[in-house]
Protein backbone atom coordinates (compact mmCIF):
# COMPACT_ATOMS: atom_id res chain seq x y z
CA UNK A 1 0.00 0.00 0.00
CA UNK A 2 1.62 3.49 -1.16
CA UNK A 3 1.52 6.38 1.16
CA UNK A 4 -1.14 8.07 -0.68
CA UNK A 5 -3.62 5.02 -0.13
CA UNK A 6 -2.66 5.30 3.19
CA UNK A 7 -3.64 8.97 3.45
CA UNK A 8 -6.90 8.28 1.63
CA UNK A 9 -8.44 5.73 4.01
CA UNK A 10 -7.30 7.94 6.82
CA UNK A 11 -9.50 10.48 5.34
CA UNK A 12 -12.36 10.62 8.39
CA UNK A 13 -15.86 9.00 6.66
CA UNK A 14 -19.34 11.57 7.65
CA UNK A 15 -21.06 9.63 5.38
CA UNK A 16 -24.07 9.31 7.61
CA UNK A 17 -23.65 13.19 8.61
CA UNK A 18 -23.76 14.40 5.05
CA UNK A 19 -26.19 11.94 4.00
CA UNK A 20 -28.78 12.86 6.99
CA UNK A 21 -28.59 16.48 6.08
CA UNK A 22 -29.15 16.07 2.56
CA UNK A 23 -32.01 13.85 3.39
CA UNK A 24 -33.51 16.84 5.96
CA UNK A 25 -33.14 19.66 2.90
CA UNK A 26 -34.46 17.31 0.28
CA UNK A 27 -37.76 16.52 2.79
CA UNK A 28 -37.90 20.14 3.08
CA UNK A 29 -37.01 20.87 -0.20
CA UNK A 30 -40.38 18.25 -1.32
CA UNK A 31 -42.48 20.43 1.40
CA UNK A 32 -41.43 23.79 0.13
CA UNK A 33 -42.28 22.50 -3.70
CA UNK A 34 -46.61 22.22 -2.51
CA UNK A 35 -47.40 25.88 -2.72
CA UNK A 36 -45.58 26.48 -6.04
CA UNK A 37 -47.24 26.38 -9.39
CA UNK A 38 -46.09 28.00 -12.65
CA UNK A 39 -49.85 28.56 -13.61
CA UNK A 40 -49.86 32.15 -15.08
CA UNK A 41 -52.50 34.93 -14.58
CA UNK A 42 -54.95 34.67 -16.95
CA UNK A 43 -54.46 37.48 -19.32
CA UNK A 44 -50.25 37.12 -17.73
CA UNK A 45 -48.33 36.37 -20.84
CA UNK A 46 -49.62 39.96 -22.67
CA UNK A 47 -48.77 41.58 -19.16
CA UNK A 48 -45.37 40.47 -19.59
CA UNK A 49 -45.09 41.39 -23.27
CA UNK A 50 -46.73 44.74 -22.53
CA UNK A 51 -43.56 45.12 -19.25
CA UNK A 52 -40.76 44.08 -21.67
CA UNK A 53 -42.64 46.63 -24.68
CA UNK A 54 -42.65 49.74 -21.80
CA UNK A 55 -39.18 49.07 -21.14
CA UNK A 56 -37.76 48.95 -24.86
CA UNK A 57 -40.22 51.71 -25.87
CA UNK A 58 -40.42 54.22 -22.57
CA UNK A 59 -41.61 57.67 -21.87
CA UNK A 60 -39.05 60.01 -22.90
CA UNK A 61 -40.77 62.80 -22.01
CA UNK A 62 -41.18 61.68 -18.37
CA UNK A 63 -37.84 60.22 -18.23
CA UNK A 64 -35.98 63.36 -18.97
CA UNK A 65 -38.88 66.08 -17.27
CA UNK A 66 -37.07 68.00 -15.20
CA UNK A 67 -40.08 69.38 -13.10
CA UNK A 68 -40.98 67.78 -9.50
CA UNK A 69 -42.66 65.28 -11.46
CA UNK A 70 -40.26 64.02 -13.72
CA UNK A 71 -38.26 61.14 -13.17
CA UNK A 72 -35.16 63.08 -12.32
CA UNK A 73 -36.98 64.50 -9.41
CA UNK A 74 -38.31 61.17 -8.11
CA UNK A 75 -34.25 59.76 -8.30
CA UNK A 76 -32.69 62.64 -6.66
CA UNK A 77 -35.93 62.29 -3.95
CA UNK A 78 -35.03 59.16 -4.01
CA UNK A 79 -31.31 59.93 -3.47
CA UNK A 80 -31.98 62.32 -0.94
CA UNK A 81 -33.99 60.33 1.47
CA UNK A 82 -31.14 57.37 1.24
CA UNK A 83 -28.36 59.95 1.82
CA UNK A 84 -29.91 61.31 4.93
CA UNK A 85 -31.20 58.35 6.40
CA UNK A 86 -27.91 56.64 5.83
CA UNK A 87 -26.18 59.72 8.10
CA UNK A 88 -28.80 59.70 10.65
CA UNK A 89 -28.60 56.11 11.37
CA UNK A 90 -25.16 55.93 10.96
CA UNK A 91 -24.89 58.53 14.06
CA UNK A 92 -27.51 56.66 16.15
CA UNK A 93 -25.31 53.56 15.28
CA UNK A 94 -21.87 54.66 16.73
CA UNK A 95 -23.38 54.34 20.64
CA UNK A 96 -25.29 51.35 20.22
CA UNK A 97 -22.15 49.90 18.72
CA UNK A 98 -19.71 51.32 21.84
CA UNK A 99 -22.04 49.83 24.17
CA UNK A 100 -22.18 46.15 22.09
CA UNK A 101 -18.73 46.03 22.06
CA UNK A 102 -17.95 43.07 24.82
CA UNK A 103 -14.42 44.26 25.13
CA UNK A 104 -15.73 48.09 26.37
CA UNK A 105 -18.90 47.23 28.80
CA UNK A 106 -19.65 44.64 30.63
CA UNK A 107 -20.82 41.50 29.37
CA UNK A 108 -24.77 41.61 30.48
CA UNK A 109 -25.07 45.04 29.50
CA UNK A 110 -23.62 44.43 25.75
CA UNK A 111 -25.81 40.95 25.73
CA UNK A 112 -29.08 42.95 25.88
CA UNK A 113 -27.72 45.44 23.67
CA UNK A 114 -26.92 43.14 20.38
CA UNK A 115 -30.62 41.53 21.61
CA UNK A 116 -31.93 44.87 20.78
CA UNK A 117 -29.83 45.10 17.73
CA UNK A 118 -31.35 41.91 16.57
CA UNK A 119 -35.28 42.86 17.14
CA UNK A 120 -34.27 46.25 15.26
CA UNK A 121 -32.69 44.66 12.14
CA UNK A 122 -35.42 41.58 11.50
CA UNK A 123 -38.52 44.23 12.05
CA UNK A 124 -39.26 44.75 8.04
CA UNK A 125 -37.98 48.27 6.85
CA UNK A 126 -41.70 48.11 5.57
CA UNK A 127 -42.97 47.91 8.90
CA UNK A 128 -40.92 50.89 10.03
CA UNK A 129 -42.21 52.47 7.34
CA UNK A 130 -45.73 52.16 7.75
CA UNK A 131 -44.82 53.02 11.63
CA UNK A 132 -43.27 56.59 11.19
CA UNK A 133 -46.05 57.72 8.65
CA UNK A 134 -48.35 57.55 11.71
CA UNK A 135 -45.35 60.03 13.18
CA UNK A 136 -44.46 62.27 10.07
CA UNK A 137 -47.55 61.73 7.58
CA UNK A 138 -46.80 60.49 4.10
CA UNK A 139 -43.99 61.50 2.58
CA UNK A 140 -40.35 61.72 2.21
CA UNK A 141 -39.49 62.60 5.68
CA UNK A 142 -40.70 59.25 6.73
CA UNK A 143 -38.76 57.77 4.04
CA UNK A 144 -35.43 59.29 5.99
CA UNK A 145 -37.01 57.63 9.69
CA UNK A 146 -37.25 54.92 7.97
CA UNK A 147 -33.82 53.85 6.31
CA UNK A 148 -31.99 55.61 9.50
CA UNK A 149 -33.66 53.09 11.82
CA UNK A 150 -33.28 50.23 9.55
CA UNK A 151 -29.61 50.81 8.61
CA UNK A 152 -28.74 50.67 12.75
CA UNK A 153 -29.06 47.03 13.08
CA UNK A 154 -26.30 46.22 10.23
CA UNK A 155 -24.08 49.72 10.81
CA UNK A 156 -24.19 48.75 14.63
CA UNK A 157 -23.45 45.34 13.76
CA UNK A 158 -20.15 46.08 11.52
CA UNK A 159 -18.91 48.64 13.68
CA UNK A 160 -18.88 46.17 16.63
CA UNK A 161 -16.59 43.84 14.97
CA UNK A 162 -14.30 47.02 14.09
CA UNK A 163 -14.26 48.27 17.36
CA UNK A 164 -13.98 44.27 19.39
CA UNK A 165 -10.90 44.24 16.41
CA UNK A 166 -8.66 47.36 18.23
CA UNK A 167 -5.45 47.53 18.53
CA UNK A 168 -4.81 47.93 22.26
CA UNK A 169 -0.88 48.03 21.88
CA UNK A 170 -1.60 51.27 20.55
CA UNK A 171 -2.94 52.84 23.73
CA UNK A 172 -1.03 51.25 25.92
CA UNK A 173 2.35 52.79 24.65
CA UNK A 174 0.56 56.18 24.20
CA UNK A 175 0.03 55.62 27.98
CA UNK A 176 3.56 54.74 28.67
CA UNK A 177 4.95 57.84 26.73
CA UNK A 178 2.13 59.93 28.82
CA UNK A 179 -0.69 60.96 26.56
CA UNK A 180 -4.04 61.97 27.97
CA UNK A 181 -6.51 60.45 27.59
CA UNK A 182 -8.59 62.49 24.79
CA UNK A 183 -4.86 62.51 22.88
CA UNK A 184 -5.29 58.01 22.89
CA UNK A 185 -8.60 58.62 21.44
CA UNK A 186 -8.11 61.12 19.02
CA UNK A 187 -4.50 59.52 17.92
CA UNK A 188 -4.73 55.93 18.86
CA UNK A 189 -8.22 55.50 18.30
CA UNK A 190 -10.20 57.07 15.86
CA UNK A 191 -7.39 56.66 13.04
CA UNK A 192 -8.20 52.59 13.68
CA UNK A 193 -12.22 53.06 13.23
CA UNK A 194 -12.77 55.90 11.09
CA UNK A 195 -12.02 54.25 7.72
CA UNK A 196 -13.87 50.78 8.15
CA UNK A 197 -17.01 53.29 10.17
CA UNK A 198 -16.94 55.10 6.38
CA UNK A 199 -16.22 51.96 3.95
CA UNK A 200 -19.49 50.22 6.04
CA UNK A 201 -21.13 53.55 5.84
CA UNK A 202 -20.75 53.87 1.85
CA UNK A 203 -21.61 50.24 1.62
CA UNK A 204 -25.07 50.82 3.69
CA UNK A 205 -25.77 53.56 1.69
CA UNK A 206 -25.63 51.46 -1.35
CA UNK A 207 -27.85 49.16 -0.32
CA UNK A 208 -30.28 51.98 1.23
CA UNK A 209 -30.59 53.31 -2.31
CA UNK A 210 -32.47 50.18 -2.88
CA UNK A 211 -34.35 50.43 -0.08
CA UNK A 212 -35.36 53.60 -0.27
CA UNK A 213 -36.76 53.04 -3.85
CA UNK A 214 -39.44 50.37 -2.82
CA UNK A 215 -40.37 52.46 0.26
CA UNK A 216 -42.46 55.02 -1.75
CA UNK A 217 -44.43 51.63 -2.11
CA UNK A 218 -46.10 52.56 1.59
CA UNK A 219 -45.78 56.02 0.43
CA UNK A 220 -43.08 57.37 2.37
CA UNK A 221 -41.67 59.30 -0.46
CA UNK A 222 -39.32 58.66 -3.28
CA UNK A 223 -39.65 56.53 -6.50
CA UNK A 224 -41.84 53.99 -5.17
CA UNK A 225 -45.10 55.28 -5.26
CA UNK A 226 -45.00 56.67 -9.01
CA UNK A 227 -44.08 52.92 -10.02
CA UNK A 228 -47.05 51.53 -7.93
CA UNK A 229 -49.39 53.89 -9.77
CA UNK A 230 -47.85 53.58 -12.98
CA UNK A 231 -48.62 49.85 -12.49
CA UNK A 232 -51.99 49.77 -11.45
CA UNK A 233 -53.07 52.30 -14.43
CA UNK A 234 -51.01 49.67 -16.86
CA UNK A 235 -48.92 52.63 -18.27
CA UNK A 236 -46.28 50.62 -18.91
CA UNK A 237 -44.12 53.03 -20.79
CA UNK A 238 -43.79 55.01 -17.82
CA UNK A 239 -43.09 51.76 -15.40
CA UNK A 240 -40.19 51.03 -18.04
CA UNK A 241 -38.96 54.91 -17.97
CA UNK A 242 -39.43 54.42 -14.11
CA UNK A 243 -37.06 51.14 -14.24
CA UNK A 244 -34.97 52.52 -16.40
CA UNK A 245 -33.88 55.30 -14.35
CA UNK A 246 -33.89 53.25 -10.80
CA UNK A 247 -31.56 50.65 -12.34
CA UNK A 248 -29.05 53.38 -13.92
CA UNK A 249 -28.59 55.14 -11.01
CA UNK A 250 -27.98 52.48 -8.92
CA UNK A 251 -25.60 51.00 -11.18
CA UNK A 252 -23.46 54.54 -10.94
CA UNK A 253 -23.88 54.25 -7.23
CA UNK A 254 -22.37 50.89 -6.85
CA UNK A 255 -19.58 51.76 -9.20
CA UNK A 256 -18.51 54.94 -7.48
CA UNK A 257 -19.52 52.90 -4.24
CA UNK A 258 -16.89 50.03 -4.87
CA UNK A 259 -14.43 52.33 -6.09
CA UNK A 260 -14.33 54.65 -3.04
CA UNK A 261 -14.18 51.86 -0.82
CA UNK A 262 -11.49 49.96 -1.80
CA UNK A 263 -9.54 53.02 -1.90
CA UNK A 264 -10.57 53.28 1.61
CA UNK A 265 -9.07 50.21 2.52
CA UNK A 266 -6.36 50.08 0.14
CA UNK A 267 -5.18 53.56 2.03
CA UNK B 1 -5.70 70.18 -9.49
CA UNK B 2 -6.61 70.69 -5.48
CA UNK B 3 -2.94 70.79 -4.83
CA UNK B 4 -2.29 73.75 -7.05
CA UNK B 5 -5.07 75.87 -5.39
CA UNK B 6 -3.53 74.96 -1.70
CA UNK B 7 -0.03 74.23 -2.40
CA UNK B 8 1.35 71.28 -0.36
CA UNK B 9 3.77 72.11 3.00
CA UNK B 10 7.07 72.12 2.99
CA UNK B 11 8.90 70.47 5.85
CA UNK B 12 12.65 71.32 5.89
CA UNK B 13 14.53 68.02 7.73
CA UNK B 14 17.48 68.03 10.09
CA UNK B 15 19.77 67.08 7.36
CA UNK B 16 18.47 69.74 4.80
CA UNK B 17 16.27 68.38 2.19
CA UNK B 18 13.21 69.28 1.82
CA UNK B 19 9.85 66.83 2.14
CA UNK B 20 6.27 68.16 0.59
CA UNK B 21 3.01 67.23 2.37
CA UNK B 22 -0.20 67.29 0.68
CA UNK B 23 -2.56 68.98 2.39
CA UNK B 24 -5.58 66.97 3.49
CA UNK B 25 -8.62 66.42 1.29
CA UNK B 26 -11.15 65.89 4.10
CA UNK B 27 -12.18 69.84 3.84
CA UNK B 28 -13.72 69.86 0.78
CA UNK B 29 -15.07 66.15 1.14
CA UNK B 30 -16.53 67.15 4.33
CA UNK B 31 -18.17 70.26 2.71
CA UNK B 32 -19.57 68.27 -0.54
CA UNK B 33 -20.99 66.12 2.08
CA UNK B 34 -22.15 69.16 4.17
CA UNK B 35 -24.18 70.72 0.97
CA UNK B 36 -26.13 67.14 -0.13
CA UNK B 37 -27.30 66.87 3.46
CA UNK B 38 -28.60 70.52 2.97
CA UNK B 39 -29.97 69.86 -0.37
CA UNK B 40 -31.34 66.17 1.01
CA UNK B 41 -32.99 67.90 4.26
CA UNK B 42 -34.76 70.08 2.10
CA UNK B 43 -35.82 67.62 -0.45
CA UNK B 44 -36.88 65.80 2.10
CA UNK B 45 -38.55 68.35 4.52
CA UNK B 46 -36.56 67.43 7.29
CA UNK B 47 -37.86 68.87 10.56
CA UNK B 48 -36.73 68.20 14.19
CA UNK B 49 -39.13 70.21 15.20
CA UNK B 50 -41.69 67.89 13.80
CA UNK B 51 -39.67 64.93 14.90
CA UNK B 52 -39.58 65.41 18.61
CA UNK B 53 -42.96 66.95 18.83
CA UNK B 54 -44.70 63.60 17.15
CA UNK B 55 -41.83 60.96 18.11
CA UNK B 56 -44.20 60.02 21.01
CA UNK B 57 -46.17 58.23 18.51
CA UNK B 58 -44.11 56.31 17.34
CA UNK B 59 -43.49 55.09 20.78
CA UNK B 60 -46.79 54.47 21.41
CA UNK B 61 -47.04 52.03 18.81
CA UNK B 62 -43.65 50.44 20.16
CA UNK B 63 -46.02 50.42 23.28
CA UNK B 64 -48.94 48.48 22.02
CA UNK B 65 -46.81 45.88 20.02
CA UNK B 66 -45.01 45.04 23.24
CA UNK B 67 -47.92 44.14 24.77
CA UNK B 68 -48.71 40.67 21.57
CA UNK B 69 -51.79 39.44 20.74
CA UNK B 70 -51.29 35.81 21.81
CA UNK B 71 -55.08 34.59 20.54
CA UNK B 72 -53.50 35.57 16.52
CA UNK B 73 -50.72 33.11 16.69
CA UNK B 74 -53.49 30.73 14.90
CA UNK B 75 -53.62 33.27 11.49
CA UNK B 76 -50.12 33.87 11.28
CA UNK B 77 -49.15 30.22 11.57
CA UNK B 78 -50.26 29.05 7.60
CA UNK B 79 -48.82 32.52 6.40
CA UNK B 80 -45.19 31.74 7.92
CA UNK B 81 -44.81 28.37 6.17
CA UNK B 82 -45.53 30.04 3.12
CA UNK B 83 -43.09 32.42 3.66
CA UNK B 84 -40.56 29.92 4.55
CA UNK B 85 -41.88 27.90 1.54
CA UNK B 86 -41.43 30.56 -0.74
CA UNK B 87 -38.32 31.62 0.14
CA UNK B 88 -36.70 27.74 0.46
CA UNK B 89 -38.07 27.06 -2.80
CA UNK B 90 -36.45 30.01 -4.36
CA UNK B 91 -32.84 29.97 -2.59
CA UNK B 92 -32.64 26.15 -3.91
CA UNK B 93 -33.51 26.77 -7.22
CA UNK B 94 -32.00 30.36 -7.53
CA UNK B 95 -28.73 29.04 -6.30
CA UNK B 96 -28.90 25.60 -8.53
CA UNK B 97 -29.29 27.78 -11.50
CA UNK B 98 -26.52 30.40 -9.78
CA UNK B 99 -24.03 28.09 -10.52
CA UNK B 100 -24.14 27.51 -14.64
CA UNK B 101 -24.55 31.23 -14.83
CA UNK B 102 -21.82 32.15 -12.74
CA UNK B 103 -19.68 29.62 -14.51
CA UNK B 104 -20.54 31.56 -18.11
CA UNK B 105 -19.69 34.73 -16.63
CA UNK B 106 -15.98 33.91 -15.37
CA UNK B 107 -13.55 35.17 -18.15
CA UNK B 108 -11.28 32.37 -17.27
CA UNK B 109 -13.36 29.53 -18.03
CA UNK B 110 -14.99 30.69 -21.03
CA UNK B 111 -12.76 32.76 -23.33
CA UNK B 112 -15.29 33.93 -25.55
CA UNK B 113 -15.85 37.70 -24.22
CA UNK B 114 -19.56 38.18 -25.81
CA UNK B 115 -20.95 35.69 -23.22
CA UNK B 116 -19.05 36.90 -20.55
CA UNK B 117 -20.16 40.16 -20.80
CA UNK B 118 -23.64 39.28 -21.53
CA UNK B 119 -23.91 37.13 -18.35
CA UNK B 120 -21.99 39.65 -16.09
CA UNK B 121 -24.44 42.65 -17.48
CA UNK B 122 -27.70 40.56 -16.95
CA UNK B 123 -26.33 39.21 -13.43
CA UNK B 124 -25.39 42.73 -12.65
CA UNK B 125 -29.60 43.86 -13.98
CA UNK B 126 -31.12 41.57 -12.44
CA UNK B 127 -29.39 42.03 -8.94
CA UNK B 128 -30.53 46.31 -9.66
CA UNK B 129 -33.86 45.46 -9.24
CA UNK B 130 -35.34 45.54 -5.96
CA UNK B 131 -36.92 41.93 -4.85
CA UNK B 132 -40.13 44.30 -3.92
CA UNK B 133 -40.81 45.98 -7.82
CA UNK B 134 -40.20 42.05 -9.15
CA UNK B 135 -42.48 40.63 -7.01
CA UNK B 136 -44.71 43.22 -8.00
CA UNK B 137 -44.06 42.64 -11.65
CA UNK B 138 -44.47 38.73 -11.19
CA UNK B 139 -47.89 39.11 -9.38
CA UNK B 140 -49.13 40.51 -12.56
CA UNK B 141 -47.60 37.76 -14.45
CA UNK B 142 -48.57 34.80 -12.29
CA UNK B 143 -51.55 33.30 -10.86
CA UNK B 144 -50.91 32.10 -7.36
CA UNK B 145 -49.38 34.70 -5.18
CA UNK B 146 -46.68 32.50 -3.61
CA UNK B 147 -45.59 31.44 -6.96
CA UNK B 148 -44.61 35.60 -7.65
CA UNK B 149 -42.74 35.27 -4.36
CA UNK B 150 -41.05 32.15 -5.31
CA UNK B 151 -40.08 33.86 -8.41
CA UNK B 152 -38.67 37.14 -6.96
CA UNK B 153 -36.83 35.13 -5.03
CA UNK B 154 -35.44 33.31 -7.40
CA UNK B 155 -34.11 36.09 -9.55
CA UNK B 156 -32.56 37.62 -6.76
CA UNK B 157 -30.77 34.35 -6.00
CA UNK B 158 -29.20 34.14 -9.04
CA UNK B 159 -28.04 37.52 -9.62
CA UNK B 160 -26.44 37.69 -5.93
CA UNK B 161 -24.72 34.06 -5.58
CA UNK B 162 -24.13 34.37 -9.43
CA UNK B 163 -22.27 37.38 -8.76
CA UNK B 164 -20.45 35.95 -5.45
CA UNK B 165 -19.40 33.05 -7.60
CA UNK B 166 -18.08 34.54 -10.32
CA UNK B 167 -15.83 36.27 -8.69
CA UNK B 168 -15.02 33.56 -6.62
CA UNK B 169 -14.12 31.24 -9.41
CA UNK B 170 -12.14 33.65 -11.38
CA UNK B 171 -9.65 33.82 -8.36
CA UNK B 172 -9.23 30.51 -7.75
CA UNK B 173 -5.69 28.86 -8.40
CA UNK B 174 -5.67 27.63 -12.11
CA UNK B 175 -3.07 25.68 -11.85
CA UNK B 176 -4.58 22.79 -11.06
CA UNK B 177 -7.11 23.43 -14.04
CA UNK B 178 -4.04 23.88 -16.60
CA UNK B 179 -2.37 20.56 -14.98
CA UNK B 180 -5.59 18.56 -16.02
CA UNK B 181 -6.16 20.00 -19.26
CA UNK B 182 -2.34 19.43 -20.28
CA UNK B 183 -2.81 15.38 -19.62
CA UNK B 184 -6.04 15.44 -21.90
CA UNK B 185 -9.37 15.70 -19.84
CA UNK B 186 -11.87 18.38 -21.84
CA UNK B 187 -12.84 21.63 -20.07
CA UNK B 188 -15.80 19.87 -18.00
CA UNK B 189 -13.86 17.41 -16.62
CA UNK B 190 -11.35 19.79 -15.89
CA UNK B 191 -14.12 22.08 -14.02
CA UNK B 192 -15.11 19.24 -12.26
CA UNK B 193 -11.96 18.11 -10.68
CA UNK B 194 -10.18 21.09 -10.50
CA UNK B 195 -12.75 24.42 -9.63
CA UNK B 196 -15.31 22.97 -8.21
CA UNK B 197 -13.45 21.31 -5.48
CA UNK B 198 -11.92 24.97 -4.69
CA UNK B 199 -15.19 26.76 -4.51
CA UNK B 200 -17.76 24.17 -3.20
CA UNK B 201 -17.38 25.45 0.64
CA UNK B 202 -18.11 28.69 -0.69
CA UNK B 203 -20.80 28.62 -2.93
CA UNK B 204 -22.71 26.74 -0.15
CA UNK B 205 -22.03 28.79 2.48
CA UNK B 206 -22.96 32.44 0.12
CA UNK B 207 -26.53 30.46 -0.45
CA UNK B 208 -26.65 29.73 3.16
CA UNK B 209 -26.41 33.25 3.61
CA UNK B 210 -28.69 34.25 0.89
CA UNK B 211 -31.50 32.23 2.33
CA UNK B 212 -31.24 33.67 5.66
CA UNK B 213 -31.69 36.94 3.90
CA UNK B 214 -34.00 35.74 1.75
CA UNK B 215 -36.70 34.66 4.63
CA UNK B 216 -36.27 38.78 6.10
CA UNK B 217 -37.15 39.72 2.56
CA UNK B 218 -39.73 37.40 1.76
CA UNK B 219 -41.78 38.47 4.68
CA UNK B 220 -42.34 41.68 3.33
CA UNK B 221 -43.10 40.42 -0.26
CA UNK B 222 -46.79 39.91 0.64
CA UNK B 223 -47.61 43.40 0.96
CA UNK B 224 -47.37 43.78 -3.29
CA UNK B 225 -49.58 40.90 -2.90
CA UNK B 226 -47.00 37.97 -3.36
CA UNK B 227 -48.27 35.70 -0.82
CA UNK B 228 -46.83 35.25 2.69
CA UNK B 229 -46.79 37.24 6.07
CA UNK B 230 -46.58 40.44 4.20
CA UNK B 231 -50.25 40.09 3.75
CA UNK B 232 -51.31 40.08 7.32
CA UNK B 233 -48.76 43.19 8.13
CA UNK B 234 -50.48 45.39 5.72
CA UNK B 235 -53.77 44.41 7.48
CA UNK B 236 -53.21 44.97 10.75
CA UNK B 237 -51.49 48.20 10.11
CA UNK B 238 -54.44 49.03 8.22
CA UNK B 239 -56.76 48.19 11.15
CA UNK B 240 -54.56 49.67 13.78
CA UNK B 241 -54.06 46.44 15.89
CA UNK B 242 -50.69 46.89 16.83
CA UNK B 243 -50.30 44.27 19.26
CA UNK B 244 -51.63 42.09 16.71
CA UNK B 245 -48.32 43.44 14.35
CA UNK B 246 -46.29 42.68 17.48
CA UNK B 247 -47.40 38.87 17.85
CA UNK B 248 -46.60 38.69 14.10
CA UNK B 249 -42.61 40.86 14.63
CA UNK B 250 -42.15 38.30 17.19
CA UNK B 251 -42.98 35.09 15.43
CA UNK B 252 -40.70 36.97 12.88
CA UNK B 253 -38.18 37.33 14.93
CA UNK B 254 -37.95 33.93 16.54
CA UNK B 255 -37.72 32.30 12.48
CA UNK B 256 -35.18 34.61 11.40
CA UNK B 257 -33.25 34.02 14.75
CA UNK B 258 -33.39 30.06 14.27
CA UNK B 259 -32.52 30.28 11.10
CA UNK B 260 -29.65 32.38 11.20
CA UNK B 261 -28.09 30.46 13.95
CA UNK B 262 -28.77 26.89 12.16
CA UNK B 263 -27.24 28.31 8.96
CA UNK B 264 -24.07 30.15 10.81
CA UNK B 265 -23.67 26.96 12.55
CA UNK B 266 -23.32 24.97 9.24
CA UNK B 267 -21.57 28.01 7.60
CA UNK B 268 -18.77 27.82 10.69
CA UNK B 269 -18.37 24.09 9.74
CA UNK B 270 -18.23 24.98 5.89
CA UNK B 271 -15.64 27.39 6.28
Amino acid sequence: MTTIEKQLLQAPRNHRYVLTVVAIVVILLAWSVTEFSLKLDSNGMKIASNIVGGLLNPDLDFLFNLSDKGVIYLLWETFAIALLGTIVGAILAVPLAFLAASNIVPKPISWIIRLLLIFIRTVPALVYGLMFIRVTGPGPFAGVLTIGITSIGMLAKLYVDAIEELDVKVLESMTSIGCTTFEKIRYGIIPQLASIFLSVMIYRFDMNMREAAILGLVGAGGIGAPLIFAMQGYKWEQVGSILIGLVILILIIEFISNKLRSKLVNG
Amino acid sequence: MYDKIFPPKKIELSNGRVVLEKRSRTPLILLIVMIAVYYSAQVTGFSFEVLFKRISEFFIIIKEMLKPNWGYIDGIWPELMSTLKMSLFGSVAGALIALPAALLASANIIKNRVIVAVCKTVLSLLRTMPTLVTALIATYVFDLPATAGTVAIFLFTISYVGKLMYEAIENVDMGAFEAMESIGMTRIEAFRYAIIPQILPGYLSTSLFCFEGNVRYAAILGYVGAGGIGKLINETIGWRDYSSLGMIVLMLVITVYTIETISEHFRKKLI
